[in-house]
């Protein structure tokens, strides 16, 4: 009963993690048909720029994030303007290339600028030790990551249901061809969606920091992760990732408890098995 | 070497390939033996790696399958060629046939279940592949050696004569010669009518469809013939190293080797052993002097080929080598 819990709750801080990180991923691959390899660079520059800013500098910790967190998104920006929209005509290969490329030189870059060690991202005190929830007690961090996480849905809902600019994005998602015609500022669409995703990825390099280290090898080392999110949980699919990101954190958690000898077998093999029903996402038919 | 890559494009099939071509393979066999004697295991780390790019060409050239789970089918042939040294024989030839057929046959399993897919589902489904292989093999410690690898068997002369010795020299002419063999084989299946439709699918699937072309089981087929020479690329390096790492089995092999793909030019058997030769000694460089510097590199590289036309490199050495030719005739003139 306790292990069952904690597989629960440590399934549920995991998949809310993988959530965050993906969500940008799964809307800017739906919105512009981009295959982005280098979505976890942003996660990780989110990470960096945080941890260096709380260690180094001594900002409170939410100030940190939150610079962070607008950096990430203006570095962003500024690249999806000046390079990454050229890719979005080419094909998949291509896309893959180029951003696999990218990524690799993030890489090094993270190598030469801060070393080849693991980043230390010291929590506030109001994060640390244990809360007391009922009979049982919960690390404040996993509990913040949840509460982060179920955040980033309600805003995300709201946005995309209750904005203007979320009519925007479904019709663009949609049919992009159609919603510029209608007079939708297509180009401006797909700029802030980007910058957004990477945004939350850079909450997310934050948030997941304790369960994925920031290392200069961190986004290839989760990008397979993200990508898998994505693929199950369905192009442009705001639910479907966070359906999947919560089954498959679920999963990888539950088999690392049960099963700790084989690895990450049973998360693929959860992949490949969802991928076969839903091969569009987990929930479109 | 010029003529073989044009009529790849344009021949009709049932064409043997004209003499010359034997000629130029073997003549650069020799030419690189004599020309880099120091060479020798970096020249059979290419030769084997050349095969699995070629494989992967079948699949993601020809047949338009983007994948990054290559490594699966190379590391299924490295660990039979292994096994088979250890448990039952130890002739190589013997060797290379149950490594291609291990390939073969991981690529009917997954693939009968693969090709169903295309575009991103299948790029997702075969690094699955990749990753539960590496997991496997990981787990069934008493069979793969887990982490520390495969080891611990010994390969038989080759024809009862050539020892694998530890200059290289075997391994090079073992190499060199089934890469020339296997990029004449594949180059034949390619150009054969089944190549051309597996082209005809990558161009347009439902006009292919639409011609009477049973999609699923041509890519199948494709598949398989694709397993069994990265099985057989596999079965030689685990000969010729005398070990399997699992990282025979990454992901990141299957990265790499579409990386020399793509460097070399999609869809060209010499333009996929072009992209080996060049990304392997650009490694070599580069990495001896910091491993991040290569990865600058490699970046930079990877970028650079997308906003470049396709099969830069082998436009640029097919130039060069015109280049050198009309130097030539010109002196000689």
């Amino acid at each position: 009963m306790l292990q069952l819990s904690n597989i629960l709750i440590d399934g549920v801080v995991y998949g809310m993690v993988l959530f965050i990180i993906s969500v940008g991923l799964s809307v800017t691959m739906g919105l512009m048909r981009f295959i982005n390899l280098a979505h976890g660079a942003f996660a990780m520059a989110g990470g960096y720029v945080a941890a260096v800013l709380v260690r180094e500098h001594g900002l409170p910790f939410a100030g940190g994030v939150a610079i962070a967190i607008a950096a990430t998104m203006a570095l962003a920006a500024l690249l999806e303007t000046f390079i990454f929209r050229h890719l979005y005509r080419k094909t998949e290969l291509q896309q893959v290339l180029f951003t696999l490329g990218f990524t690799f030189a993030c890489i090094a870059m993270a190598n030469f600028l801060a070393g080849a060690y693991i980043q230390q991202l010291p929590l506030p005190e109001w994060m640390r030790g244990t809360l007391a929830l009922g009979s049982r007690t919960l690390p404040r961090q996993r509990v913040a990551v949840v509460a982060a996480g179920l955040l980033v849905v309600l805003a995300l809902w709201l946005l995309v249901s209750r904005t203007r600019f979320g009519i925007w994005l479904r019709a663009s998602v949609d049919n992009a061809a159609m919603s510029s015609s209608l007079g939708i500022d297509i180009r401006l669409v797909q700029c802030a969606t980007f910058a957004a995703g990477a945004g939350l990825a850079a909450l997310g390099g934050v948030l997941g920091a304790e369960l994925m280290p920031l290392e200069p090898y961190y986004p290839l080392k989760y990008l397979v992760l993200m990508l898998v999110v994505v693929s199950v949980g369905g192009l442009g699919s705001i639910w479907g990732t966070l359906c999947a990101a919560l089954v498959l954190g679920l999963v990888d958690t539950a088999s690392r408890y049960l099963a700790s000898g084989y690895g990450s077998f049973f998360f693929y093999a959860a992949m490949i098995l969802l991928l076969a029903i839903r091969p569009q996402g987990i929930l479109r038919r | 070497m010029q003529m073989s890559g044009i009529s790849m494009g344009t021949a009709g099939p049932r064409r043997r390939p004209a003499w010359h071509v034997y000629a130029i393979g073997l003549a650069l066999i020799f030419a690189l033996y004599w020309l880099f004697p120091g060479n020798l295991l970096i020249l059979t780390r290419i030769a084997t790696i050349a095969i699995l790019v070629m494989s992967l060409d079948l699949v993601t050239g020809y047949a338009g399958l983007p994948t990054l789970g290559h490594a699966a089918l190379f590391g299924m042939g490295a660990y039979g060629a292994g096994l088979c040294a250890k448990f039952l024989t130890g002739d190589p030839l013997l060797g290379l046939a149950v490594a291609a057929g291990a390939g073969a046959l991981l690529a009917l399993v997954s693939g009968a279940f693969l090709v169903r897919y295309q575009g991103l589902a299948f790029l997702m489904l075969t690094i699955a592949v990749v990753q539960i292989m590496h997991n496997l093999a990981s787990k069934l410690q008493n069979i793969t050696g887990g982490d520390d690898g495969l080891s611990g068997f010994t390969v038989d002369p080759l024809f009862g004569r050539y020892e694998f010795d530890m200059f290289g020299v075997t391994g090079y002419w073992y190499s060199a010669v089934s890469l020339f063999a296997c990029y004449l084989i594949l180059r034949r299946i390619m150009n054969s009518p089944f190549g051309l439709c597996c082209q005809g699918i990558r161009e347009n699937r439902d006009r292919m469809a639409a011609n009477g072309t049973r999609i699923y089981p041509q890519l199948l087929k494709l598949y398989v013939i694709a397993g069994a020479f990265a099985g057989l690329a596999g079965g030689l390096s685990a000969q010729i190293n005398q070990v399997v790492g699992l990282d025979s089995l990454g992901f990141e092999l299957s990265a790499e080797a579409l990386v020399m793909l793509v460097l070399g030019g999609a869809g060209n058997l010499l333009g996929a052993i072009v992209g080996t030769a060049l990304f392997t000694g650009i490694h070599h460089f580069a990495a001896t002097a910091n491993p991040f510097h290569w990865l600058f590199v490699i970046g930079g590289l990877l970028m650079a080929v997308v906003f470049l036309p396709r099969g830069f490199a082998q436009r640029a050495v097919r130039r060069l080598c015109g280049n050198t030719a009309a130097a030539l005739s010109g002196r000689r003139a």
